[in-house]
C-alpha cells in the first residue's frame, strides 16, 4: 500500500503533468493553425489545388507592373520562372518599388491572383529576407 | 591609430581577466577567505580599461577616424554628432564592447557593494563573471573588433542607417543592454551559491538589487523600442511579436518571475534552488537572444547585418553556458522542503511563475519554431501575431485575477475572508465594462473578459492603495506596479478595440471622406536639411461633428548616405487619443499612399509601463534604505 504521503505526491506530480502536456497540446496546436508558409510564384504554380489559407508571397517587383488607382495598387510578382499579380489596398513599405524585392502577406484568389493585406516592411536596402535570398540564389545565375 | 590603442587596451585587458581569475582560483585553493586589495585593484583596473577603450571608439566615429572599419561602415562625415555618438553602439561591434563595459562595471560594483558577505562567495562569483567577461573579450577581439584597421583609408563612411538616426533609438540599446547584461551578474551569483554553499535568505539579499536593476533597465529598453516602432515602422503599432521584440521579452519574463520568487526566499528561506534556475534561466535566454539576433537564423522585420560566424560562436558560447550550469545545479541539487499552505501569498507567488513560465514557453516556442520545421521539413515558415494572441490574451485574463487576490493574501496561511468584497469588486468592473460597451459600441467576448479582469486588478489594487495608506509599513512599489500593470492591460485592450485605420491613394489637391472624416491632401514642399532632403507633405483633417480642424505633415526623407528612404509619420498626440498619418509614394505615379489611423489612449499605454517600472525604483530605495 502507499502511504499517504506518497499518494498525495502522485496525484500532485500526475496533475502537474498532465496540465503541462494541456498547455503544450494547445500551444502547438495553435502554433500549427497560425504559421505562414513562405511561397514563390513557382511553388504556386506547381501546386495541384489552389490552396486559400494565408501565406506570404515573395518575390521581384516587375517592372512596369505597377498600376495605381484611389483605392488599389497592383503589381506582378515574378520569380523569374513564374509570376503572380497581386493586388493591395494599404501603404507601401520604405523601398517598395520596380524592380526591388518585396514579401507580401494575404490569400490567394486563384492561380494568377494574389490579395495581399500586407506587405513587409525592410530597414535597409542591403537586407532581404533570407527566403527571398535562396530563391535569387537559385534562380538567377 | 587610435585602432592600435583600442586593440592594445583589449590585450591587456585579456590579462587583467585572465589575472583575476588566476588570483581567486589561488585563493579557493588554499581557502583563503579575505577578498585582498589587488583583486579590487585589478578589477576596478579592469572596467576603466574598458571603458576607456570605449571612449576611444567614440572618439573615432566622433572624429571619423574611417582607418577602422567599424567606423567606416557605420559613419558618416555629415552625419549630426549626437547620431555619431550613438552610431557608436548602434552597430554589433561597438554595442558588444558596451556588453563588455557592463559586464566588468558590475563585477567590480557586486564585489564592492558586498562585502558584508562571506569571501569565498564573493570570490567565486568573480570567477565566474570573469569567466563570462574572458568569453566575451574573445568573441570580441577574434570574430568583431571594432578596432579593426582598413587600408588604404577611405575617404568618407558608408553612414548609419537612416531609420536608426533617432532619439529613442540612441538610447534603446544601451537601456536594453544593462538589462540584458546586467543578468549576468546574478547568474555568477547564482553558480557561486552553489559552489560556496552560501543559500536561503542571505542569498536572495545579496542578489535582489540587481535583479530589480536589470528588470528596470530590460523595460524602459523594452519601452523606447516599442515607442521607437510605433512613430518611425509607419504601420502605427508598437508590438509586433517580432523575434527580436521576442527576444527582448524572454529574459523579461524570467526576470519578473525571479524577483517574485526571491521575496519567498527571502521571507520564508524557500524555493531556493528554483529562484537558482530563474537565475540562470534569465541570463541564458538574454544570450540566447543575443544569438538569434545577431546570428540572423530567423526573418525578422528588424534584422540587422547579420553574419554566420558570429552565431556560431554565440552557439558554442551558449552550450558551455548551459551545460556547465546544469551540471553544477545536478551535483548540488537537494530536494528543499516545500510545504507551502494552499492559501498563502507563497501559492500565489508561486502561480505568477507558472505564468510567466508558460508565457515565456509560449513565446519562445513561437519564435524558434520556424527555424525547426525549416530544418525538418524544409518548408519555410513564420510565425505570426494571431498564434500570440489566441494563446496568450486568454490566460491574461486568468492571470489578471489571480494577480488581484495574491496581494490580498497573507504569508504562511490565511483564511478565505473579504469573499463579499470581491464579489462586489467584480460587479463594478462588469458595470464599468457595460457603459464602455454602451459609450464604444460592443466588441467581442475575449475583449469583454480582458477589460473585466483589468478594471478588477485595478478596483481591488485601488483599495489596496487605500489600506494601505492608513498602515505605516506600505508597499507602495507592489500596489503601483499592479496597478499599473492592469492600467497597462485595459488601455492596450481599449486601444486595439476602437482603433481605426484607413489606407487609400490620394494626389495633390484631392480630399478623401472617410466616416465622418475628411482627409485633405493640400500640397508638397521640398525641404533640405544637412544630410537628407524631405518631401513635406500638407494635409487638413476635419471633422465636423467634433469640431475637430487639425493639420498634419508627414515627411518622406531622402537619404544619400547610405541613399534610403524613410516615412515619417506625423503623429498628433493627445491625452485621449493619437491622429497618425503617413505618406508614401509609389512609382511612376502622381498617387500617394496614405494611412490615417486613430488610436486611443497611446498617451496611457507609455505611461502605464513607466510607472510599471517605477514601482520597481520605489522598491529598489526602500531596499537601500533598509541596509544604510
Amino acid at each position: 500500500m502507499l502511504t499517504k504521503k506518497v499518494k498525495s505526491r502522485v496525484y500532485l506530480i500526475s496533475l502537474i503533468l498532465v496540465s503541462i502536456s494541456i498547455a503544450l497540446f494547445f500551444i502547438l496546436r495553435s502554433l500549427n493553425n497560425n504559421i505562414l508558409y513562405f511561397k514563390t510564384p513557382s511553388d504556386i504554380k506547381l501546386e495541384k489545388t489552389v490552396n486559400y489559407n494565408k501565406i506570404r508571397i515573395g518575390g521581384m517587383v516587375k517592372k512596369n507592373s505597377l498600376k495605381i488607382d484611389s483605392e488599389e495598387i497592383e503589381f506582378t510578382v515574378t520569380d523569374f520562372k513564374n509570376e503572380l499579380i497581386v493586388s493591395y489596398r494599404g501603404t507601401v513599405p520604405n523601398l517598395f518599388s520596380e524592380g526591388k524585392g518585396v514579401v507580401a502577406e494575404g490569400v490567394l484568389s486563384d492561380k494568377n491572383f494574389f490579395i495581399a493585406d500586407r506587405i513587409l516592411a525592410k530597414h535597409d536596402e542591403e537586407y532581404m529576407p533570407p527566403e527571398l535570398k535562396d530563391l535569387l540564389k537559385d534562380n538567377v545565375k | 591609430m587610435l585602432s592600435n590603442l583600442g586593440n592594445i587596451i583589449l590585450f591587456l585587458n585579456a590579462l587583467i581577466t585572465l589575472s583575476i581569475i588566476y588570483i581567486s582560483i589561488q585563493k579557493i585553493k588554499i581557502k583563503d577567505q579575505v577578498v585582498s586589495k589587488n583583486i579590487y585593484q585589478l578589477s576596478l583596473f579592469q572596467s576603466t580599461l574598458i571603458i576607456s577603450s570605449f571612449f576611444i571608439l567614440v572618439i573615432g566615429f566622433v572624429t571619423s577616424d574611417f582607418s577602422m572599419i567599424t567606423v567606416y561602415q557605420n559613419s558618416h562625415t555629415l552625419k549630426p554628432l549626437i547620431y555619431k555618438i550613438s552610431g557608436t553602439w548602434g552597430n554589433h561591434e561597438g554595442s558588444l564592447l558596451l556588453w563588455l563595459i557592463i559586464l566588468s562595471l558590475f563585477s567590480f560594483l557586486f564585489l564592492v557593494y558586498n562585502k558584508s558577505r562571506p569571501g569565498n562567495f564573493r570570490i567565486y562569483t568573480l570567477i565566474v563573471q570573469n569567466i563570462l567577461i574572458l568569453g566575451f573579450l574573445f568573441f570580441l577581439l577574434f570574430n568583431s573588433n571594432p578596432f579593426s584597421a582598413i587600408s588604404p583609408i577611405p575617404k568618407e563612411g558608408l553612414g548609419l542607417n537612416p531609420i536608426l538616426q533617432d532619439p529613442a533609438l540612441a538610447i534603446h540599446p544601451p537601456l536594453l543592454y544593462l538589462g540584458f547584461v546586467g543578468s549576468s551578474i546574478y547568474f555568477s551569483a547564482a553558480i557561486a551559491s552553489m559552489l560556496a554553499n552560501y543559500p536561503g535568505k542571505l542569498f536572495a539579499q545579496s542578489i535582489k538589487n540587481w535583479v530589480l536593476i536589470s528588470w528596470w533597465f530590460q523595460t524602459v529598453g523594452i519601452l523606447a523600442g516599442s515607442i521607437w516602432a510605433y512613430y518611425e515602422l509607419g504601420w502605427g503599432g508598437f508590438w509586433f511579436w517580432d523575434p527580436v521584440e521576442n527576444a527582448s521579452l524572454l529574459p523579461w519574463f524570467a526576470m519578473t518571475a525571479l524577483f517574485h520568487s526571491l521575496l519567498v526566499l527571502e521571507k520564508r528561506n524557500l524555493f531556493y534552488f528554483w529562484v537558482i534556475i530563474l537565475c540562470i534561466l534569465t541570463f541564458i535566454l538574454c544570450v540566447t537572444g543575443t544569438f538569434l539576433v545577431r546570428s540572423g537564423i530567423l526573418n525578422s522585420v528588424h534584422t540587422f547585418a547579420s553574419d554566420p560566424s558570429r552565431g556560431i560562436y554565440i552557439l558554442f558560447f551558449l552550450s558551455f553556458l548551459i551545460l556547465s550550469s546544469v551540471f553544477i545545479l545536478f551535483k548540488k541539487f537537494q530536494t528543499g522542503n516545500y510545504k507551502i499552505n494552499t492559501n498563502s501569498k507563497e501559492t500565489y507567488i508561486l502561480v505568477n511563475n507558472w505564468f510567466m513560465i508558460f508565457y515565456l514557453i509560449t513565446v519562445l516556442l513561437g519564435t524558434i519554431y520556424p527555424i525547426f520545421t525549416e530544418v525538418l521539413t524544409n518548408h519555410k515558415v513564420s510565425v505570426g501575431p494571431p498564434f500570440y494572441n489566441t494563446v496568450i490574451i486568454p490566460i491574461v485574463v486568468l492571470f489578471l485575477i489571480f494577480m488581484s487576490l495574491g496581494p490580498r493574501t497573507k504569508w504562511i496561511k490565511d483564511r478565505f475572508q473579504d469573499f463579499f468584497l470581491l464579489i462586489k469588486l467584480l460587479t463594478g468592473s462588469i458595470l464599468v465594462n457595460f457603459f464602455i460597451v454602451i459609450f464604444f459600441k460592443s466588441y467581442s467576448l475575449l475583449s469583454n473578459l480582458i477589460i473585466i479582469s483589468s478594471l478588477f486588478l485595478i478596483f481591488s489594487s485601488l483599495l489596496d492603495l487605500i489600506s494601505s495608506l492608513k498602515r505605516t509599513n506600505t508597499d507602495f512599489s507592489r500596489v503601483i506596479s499592479h496597478l499599473s500593470f492592469g492600467f497597462l492591460i485595459l488601455f492596450i485592450g481599449l486601444n486595439h478595440n476602437f482603433s481605426f485605420e484607413k489606407d487609400f491613394n490620394l494626389k495633390v489637391g484631392e480630399k478623401k471622406k472617410i466616416d465622418d472624416y475628411t482627409v485633405e491632401f493640400e500640397d508638397l514642399k521640398l525641404e533640405n536639411f544637412k544630410n537628407y532632403k524631405a518631401v513635406v507633405g500638407n494635409f487638413k483633417i476635419d471633422n465636423n461633428k467634433k469640431k475637430l480642424n487639425l493639420s498634419l505633415n508627414p515627411e518622406i526623407r531622402i537619404y544619400q548616405q547610405p541613399s534610403t528612404l524613410t516615412y515619417e509619420a506625423s503623429i498628433r498626440t493627445g491625452i485621449l487619443k493619437d491622429y497618425y498619418l503617413t505618406m508614401s509614394n509609389i512609382d511612376r505615379s502622381d498617387y500617394y499612399n496614405i494611412k490615417f489611423q486613430k488610436k486611443p489612449f497611446m498617451l496611457w499605454i507609455w505611461v502605464s509601463v513607466i510607472l510599471i517600472s517605477a514601482g520597481g525604483l520605489v522598491r529598489l530605495f526602500k531596499n537601500e534604505n533598509k541596509i544604510s
